[in-house]
């Protein structure tokens, strides 16, 4: 399929990317496979579960539904970025002390979502916590924890 | 027996210095995960790795008569297309039968179909290519003939005379067959007050794990040895049957396993296309990975449950429950799973129905027949969710019918507290349990009597909630009994491992793997306990068959009761062999030290005398300086397996509160509650978030999941957004608290805590429902999952 692929140029992470793709191939695959950014993950590929949440230009997008090739010129952010920007450091602090995730896999998604909730919602209730994540299946967890480590943020960021 | 909170702030029973047992300590693999860092299958990629895709069977049941394969060879990438009798030639068929289900039959199996497909979905052909996109552009180019063949869809008649029988050689459809007759269910039944009949059904569900199975297989030609990552519950047994099916010995085959997006019981199987994955490894002599996409997890991933079961209880006016009588009917695919086959579940139903009740009267039939869907076996709970749902769903019909509180007439009924030893109706042998204790304790914590003021109140308004409950016992810490003696090499023994590191830190090697309980945090949190080392100093190793104990992995809630017990002990056996030294090089008594938050302490005193790393930098640097005949012993292995119980049952009790909307169905979940008694408990939070979870699942089954088929034998939704699992915004807050009954089997005394919460789950679900709907005179609901359609039709809205 090589040559039909194309160029795109992007910034991920911060970082200036020039990859030539196939204009089928996802942007949650582009980040795996040609960037090796394993963080984000591929759960149903079709937009369902969230495992693939990135942020795309701000806002957070399913990595699954967008195609590489729509994000020519865009900024890029993965769970890798905000880990080592610090960003979400308090989020993650909070889910390791409330044990809010098991397995793992749905996490980076479910951090990115409760990140853009607490930036539009100060003071998040209980229940536009679970609203807002109803996007980001966890198999796990049940959600009560990650209820309680996303309140628990939003209290201390308001502390601040 | 006593009630620990949360978070517990003093030391428990076992009495260690700094003593981690009982505490909630933070996992040590999470900021790995948190960050994005972690390592699952599907992102590992290995030079030279090429990528699987199946073309699969679209028929329940067909003959291949042909596959064309000159076409995808020829496409972009492709390094080859493999068929179902390539494969046989280096890998043999496995039959999935245990010899202590007497009985139990299946057909051989191979990695792909050799000449019959039986499910839709059933793998056919393999194409290997340069990426998994290529590989699925080839099998497009794949041009298969089929021959439609009759197809068994229909549990109820799947073993009538004129029902095609799907595999010739059996001679009939049935799987497998166990009745039960005790005490005299007969009399008990005529001597009632009432009997209430009804039949159960439960949806065919599956785990729909967040990461699909995945595999990447790495035969190595020049080392004639194969390494597999794999998400996978037991390693030593997928290690096992790459081995036995491939010809080859144990130690040519290791099998990797890092971390798992989840497992819940569909992990713990053999898949044929996993199999196949490592045969053309094999074949090709390169690494090839495979990861399941969603619909290919949904047709292929095992189901479970799709029991239906008539049910009869019988009871006396002042509660006494009489007798219990179960038919049951199981619809299982065309094979029984290999190994641990598809006859356990319908075998769990007949064992655990009645089991928290002392009624010794008890009949049951259960029959697994074949059918042409995919393939069903252990899912977390195995059995649990039905037998709760069964025996709970009758008790409170029958409390209803002679007008009694749901909670009273279980206070008759339960085996009292201090009955135990007990044997059940069924044969179960109860070491301990705390029916009554965990029962005073949950109608505590939810204040019933509150609560039904408020749902007495609220129906005034025309506002419906319902209160239900369901008492449950759980099988944990499964002896030999459950597969060695069956014939299966699957381990119920575990071995721990534990090595002191030069700097005074210890490595921890166990046979239990972790994926998202929190194995690795339970097993540090004993050896360091064990050895008196501060947790930060331990390093758990696990899931690599090179580099742990053999042992038998994390399934059927065992990992800290029997893992934990082997750490514990080896723990224990180090630390012997520490103060050994330390005695030497201190001329003291061994007997008169010990080890705290890593140094040798006068026993006495508490007074450090050694540090962990000084006696490590000595012996290990300067044995020279050691008294003559003394050699540092700085590994110790143990290994634990129960002997005294073949299971730990575990109890308990779960309120569900909930409201319906009786112009919709729609069902709001106010409250769940859960007291469980799983013995001693490590780490509060791992045990509260594995209920909780659990319960999360068991409602997913109550409310939601189903994997449809139509009467062909065709998935009808085969998709996240078909198929429905319980989102954040449905489910409510669960309130968890425990009691502590420890099995003295073993020294630490806990049991397993990863299935209650889905066994008693889907049970008090639908007893509140019913709760809710008693005053409508609505048919009470016993077919899950409860769809606001069924629900409306039991109100007779449509």
């Amino acid at each position: 399929m090589n040559g039909r692929n194309v160029e795109i140029s992007l910034t991920v992470n911060g970082e200036t990317v020039t990859e030539s793709v196939e204009p089928r191939r996802t942007l949650v695959d582009f980040l795996r496979e040609n960037l090796a950014l394993t963080g984000s993950h591929v759960g149903c590929e079709h937009g369902v579960c969230g495992a693939c949440t990135v942020r795309l230009n701000g806002e957070i997008v399913r990595g699954c539904l967008m195609l590489a090739v729509q994000c020519n010129g865009a900024k890029i952010e993965t769970i890798e970025g905000v880990s080592d920007s610090g960003e979400v450091a308090d989020l993650q602090d909070a889910f390791e002390k409330r044990n809010a995730l098991q397995c793992g896999f749905c996490t980076p998604g479910m951090l990115l979502t409760a990140q853009e909730l607490l930036a539009h919602n100060k003071a998040p209730s209980r229940d536009a916590i679970r609203e807002h994540i109803s996007g980001n299946y966890c198999r796990c967890t049940g959600y009560h924890s990650i209820v309680d480590a996303i309140e628990a943020v939003a209290q201390q960021r308001g502390r601040r | 027996m006593k009630i620990v909170d949360d978070n517990p702030s003093a030391l428990t029973a076992l009495d260690r210095p700094n003593s981690y047992i009982g505490r909630a300590v933070p996992r040590p693999n999470l900021r790995r995960l948190t960050q994005g860092r972690g390592q699952y299958v599907s992102d590992i990629s290995l030079p030279r790795m090429a990528h699987v895709a199946f073309v699969r069977s679209p028929h329940a049941h067909a003959r291949i008569a042909s596959i064309r394969t000159e076409r995808a060879k020829k496409a972009p990438g492709v390094a080859a297309v493999v068929t179902g009798a390539d494969l046989a030639k280096i890998m043999t068929p496995w039959v999935g039968v245990l010899t202590h289900l007497k009985g139990l039959k299946s057909a051989p199996q191979f990695p792909i179909a050799v000449e019959r497909a039986c499910w839709a979905g059933e793998a056919v052909c393999a194409v290997v290519a340069r990426s998994r996109a290529e590989a699925e552009d080839a099998c497009e180019l794949i041009e298969i003939d089929y021959e439609p063949l009759p197809a068994v869809t229909n549990a109820e008649t799947a073993a009538d005379p004129a029902t095609p029988v799907i595999h010739k050689e059996l001679g009939d459809n049935i799987c497998f067959e166990r009745t039960l007759d005790a005490g005299h269910v007969d009399d008990a039944l005529a001597s009632s007050d009432a009997v209430v009949e009804t039949t159960f059904v439960f949806g065919r569900h599956t785990g729909a794990c967040n990461e699909p199975r995945s595999i990447v297989a790495d035969w190595n030609e020049g080392e004639q040895r194969l390494t597999v990552y794999q998400g996978t519950q037991a390693p030593h047994m997928m290690q096992n049957l790459y081995a036995k099916h491939l010809g080859l010995a144990e130690q040519q085959v290791r099998v990797l396993t890092k971390d798992v997006g989840g497992s819940f019981g569909i992990k713990v199987h053999s898949y044929a296309d996993e199999m196949a994955a490592v045969a053309i490894s094999k074949l090709l002599r390169r690494p090839v990975k495979f990861v399941a996409d969603r619909i290919e997890s949904f047709v292929t991933d095992i189901h479970a449950r799709d029991h239906r079961i008539k049910a009869k209880i019988g009871v006396k006016k002042d509660g006494t429950i009489t007798a219990f009588e179960i038919d049951d009917l199981t619809g299982v695919g065309p094979y029984s799973v290999y190994p641990r086959t598809s006859g356990i579940e319908a075998n769990q139903v007949v064992s655990l129905v009645g089991g928290p009740y002392t009624t010794p009267n008890y009949r049951a039939k259960a029959r697994v027949v074949f059918t042409n869907k995919n393939v069903m076996s252990q899912y977390r709970a195995v059995g649990h969710p039905i037998a709760a749902a069964v025996t709970e769903g009758l008790v409170e019909l029958a409390a209803a019918k002679i007008g009694m509180d749901p909670l009273e007439i279980r206070r008759r009924n339960l085996y009292a507290d201090d009955a135990y030893p007990a044997t059940s109706a069924s044969g179960l042998r109860f070491e301990k349990l705390s029916h009554h204790e965990s029962l005073a304790h949950l109608d505590a914590m939810m204040n019933y009597a509150a609560l039904r003021s408020e749902q007495k109140r609220l129906r005034e308004q025309g506002i419906y909630r319902g209160v239900g409950f369901a008492s449950f016992i759980e099988v944990t810490n499964p002896s030999a009994a459950f597969y060695g003696v069956g014939g299966a090499r699957i381990s119920s023994q575990d071995g721990a491992t534990i090595k002191l590191d030069a700097q005074g830190n210890i490595g921890v090697h166990t046979g239990v793997s972790e994926q998202g309980q929190g194995a690795e945090a339970v097993i540090a949190q004993i050896a360091a306990s064990s050895f008196g080392v501060p947790i930060e100093k331990v390093r758990v190793v696990m899931g690599d068959t090179d580099n742990t104990p053999y042992g038998g992995g994390t399934w059927a809630s065992r990992a800290t009761g029997i893992g934990g017990e082997a750490a514990w002990q080896a723990g224990k056996a180090l630390r012997a062999n520490v103060l050994a030294l330390a005695g030497a090089m201190l001329q003291a008594r061994p007997d008169a030290l010990d080890i705290v938050n890593g140094a040798v302490v006068d026993k006495g005193t508490g007074n450090e005398r050694l540090s962990l790393a000084e006696l490590a930098r000595v012996a290990y640097f300067r044995p020279d300086t050691l008294p003559p005949g003394i050699q540092a012993e700085l590994v110790a292995t143990r290994h634990y397996v129960p002997r005294a119980w073949p299971f730990a049952f575990t109890n308990g009790v779960q309120a569900s509160y909930l409201e319906v909307d009786i112009e919709t169905g729609f069902v709001k979940l106010l409250k769940h509650w859960c007291v469980e008694d799983c013995g001693t408990v490590i780490n509060p939070q791992l045990v509260n978030e594995q209920v909780r979870g659990g319960i999360v699942q068991g409602i997913g089954a109550a409310l939601f999941e189903q994997c449809l088929y139509d009467e062909r034998g065709q998935l009808l939704n085969g998709n996240m957004a078909d198929y429905l699992v319980p989102m954040a915004a449905e489910m409510p807050d669960i309130e968890v608290g425990h009691v502590v009954s420890p099995t003295s089997d073993s020294e630490l005394g806990a049991k397993g805590a990863g299935e209650a919460g889905t066994a008693g789950a889907p049970a008090c679900v639908m007893n509140a429902l019913n709760d809710a709907l008693r005053p409508l005179g609505a048919t009470p609901l016993t077919d899950m999952p409860f769809t606001p359609d069924k629900i409306l039709r039991a109100l007779g809205k449509v």
